[in-house]
């Protein structure tokens, strides 16, 4: 009996002792002070200055957030943390509330997410578009195709390689949806489904010389790096729209929902809507994004 | 406490379904973990045992360069076979990124380390007696070292079950130069990290449990070795 007693009060501690370890963790979040950087125009200080947004790989990996972020925080104060994951894993993460605000791209999956209860005060942003990449010999004969049904369905007579992302993302739902119009279950050893992201992705389809689906600005910002070029663009199914979603204040009141709609005011703003038209232009000759704010 | 809960239903249900694509992912971790264990052990236990017994220049510099390695990091080594076997590299006439043989390279060059470095502690912790009952025997140098490494083959398996905790669980390597291709190179590892990645965590705990049971089976196959070996062997009591 006393040795049950004992692992007992064993048990108890260790509990005790994670349950501090946690609170401890959320008193630090909490008590997190912006970065007060000298700037010569005055910053608003928000009381509660922490702001997650969740997105998906390609506005990081495309570098443009990096250009945004910090006139944001100048602007208004906050301290944006991003979470930069594939659409599906940033809608799971907003509807489980671990973030604040959304930046995705995967429309139907949007409005679902919304007509849910999970997101509120939706906006387009911006949009870029997709092409498909593939080797300088073009082993289909797609390049400068302009219809995309004819491309894929070439693609596949030719058994062609293709690079799928295989992850749930924006980008290969929008590669689900070329595959459904063009009315092909793609499948067997040309096809290969890799559940990555786009850069590691597009680093894949490199080394295997084959096909793929990439948006836009992450293709600018990798093409010097890999030899495959431009096959297919233009279509108007290509277009990827980007929308912003703040996490709905019923569902998880501890989210930081003033800071969401600030986060969506900027971006939609005039301020926000030139940068992100401006983006890239510089660096590649062309812009990466398109505001399309209403 | 949900996602938890549904995670460890979903792992049960499963196990019992041997859902076909489950079943081959399994499969292809324990042939690629367990081949680069062989591998790693076939070259790390001579080795290491050389290393322990042998005098020769530049043996404690070796010694220590093992020790290193023992901590290479999995996406390190998965980076430096990316390099060699890609297209552009050295070897990229073969044709072999993406294939379970890269996936294979890249943990061996995680295992035989531990493996190598191990052995050799295992090995020179062998009091003198080992040595000395053995050539007052009349055995040979080869028989000398042959017993030596069968009264280390304690700290032998503990090399190895050590490596193959690695092996298996690792994640970084097989990744980058297997590229988790579904129904190819896809195993446990990469599946948990791409169910994640895709926001169903329940699934990804299902698998992770899989991944936990191969992983102990594996060991008891290996702790039956030693089993076997120490049956009539005494051991140290405490009284």
């Amino acid at each position: 009996m006393r040795k049950l007693g004992k692992n007992k009060l064993f048990a108890l501690l260790l509990v005790m002792m994670f349950a501090v370890g946690v609170m401890a963790g959320c008193g630090n979040q909490a008590n997190q002070e912006p970065e007060k950087t000298p700037t010569e125009q005055v910053t608003p200080t928000p009381d509660n200055p922490k702001l997650k947004l969740a997105t998906t790989t390609s506005t990081q990996d495309s570098g443009l957030l990096d250009v945004l972020k910090p006139e944001f925080e100048k602007d208004t104060g906050y301290n944006l943390e991003i979470i930069a994951v594939g659409t599906g894993a940033a809608i799971e993460l907003g509807k489980k509330g671990d973030v604040d605000v959304l930046l995705v791209h995967s429309r139907k999956a949007e409005d679902e997410f919304v007509a849910a209860g999970y997101g509120v005060n939706r906006k387009d942003v911006m949009y870029n578009d997709f092409l498909i990449v593939g080797p300088e010999n073009d082993p289909a004969g797609i390049k400068g195709e302009k219809d995309i049904v004819v491309a894929m369905k070439k693609i596949v007579d030719a058994k062609a390689t293709f690079v799928s992302r295989g992850d749930d993302s924006g980008t290969h739902k929008k590669e689900k949806s070329v595959w459904d119009k063009a009315g092909i279950t793609p499948k067997g050893d040309w096809y290969k489904s890799v559940g990555k992201g786009m850069g590691d992705t597009f680093r894949m389809a490199n080394e295997l010389k084959a096909y793929t689906l990439i948006d836009r600005a992450t293709f600018l910002s990798l093409k010097d790096k890999y030899q495959l070029v431009p096959a297919v663009e233009g279509d108007a199914s290509l277009l990827n729209p980007y929308g912003v979603i703040a996490i709905s204040k019923d569902k998880y009141p501890n989210t930081n929902f003033e800071g969401a709609n600030a986060f969506i005011d900027w971006m939609t703003s005039e301020k926000g809507q030139k940068m992100i038209g401006e983006y890239g232009v510089d660096k590649y000759g062309q812009q990466l994004f398109v505001p399309d704010a209403k | 406490m949900d996602v938890i809960w549904q995670g460890l239903k979903e792992g049960f249900l499963l196990i019992i379904a041997m859902d076909p694509e489950l079943v081959q992912i399994t499969l292809l971790s324990i042939q690629v973990s367990v081949s680069a264990l062989l591998l790693a052990a076939i070259m790390g236990i001579p080795l290491g045992t050389v290393l322990a017994l042998k005098e020769f220049p530049g043996r404690k510099t070796l010694l220590n360069i093992t020790y290193t390695f023992m901590g290479l990091p999995p996406v390190l080594a998965g980076l430096l076979v990316f390099l060699f076997l890609s297209t552009s590299g050295p070897f990229g006439y073969f044709q072999l990124m993406f294939t379970p043989t890269a996936m294979i390279t890249a943990q061996v060059l995680l295992g035989f380390p531990i493996v190598c470095g191990l052995t050799a502690r295992a090995v020179m912790a062998q009091p003198q007696e080992v040595f000395d009952t053995a050539a007052t025997l009349g055995a040979t140098r080869r028989q000398v070292s042959w017993a030596i490494i069968r009264e280390s083959r304690m700290g032998i398996i503990a090399a190895l079950t050590t490596a193959l905790g690695r092996l298996i669980a690792e994640v970084g390597a097989v990744m980058m130069v297997g590229g988790n291709i579904k129904g190819e190179t896809r195993v446990l590892t990469t599946s948990i990290v791409l169910e994640t990645r895709m926001g169903n965590d329940s699934s990804a705990l299902a698998i992770g449990m899989v991944l936990l049971l191969i992983a102990f089976l594996i060991m008891l196959l290996i702790l039956s070795l030693e089993k076997r070996t120490f049956k009539d062997e005494r051991r140290i009591q405490i009284v």
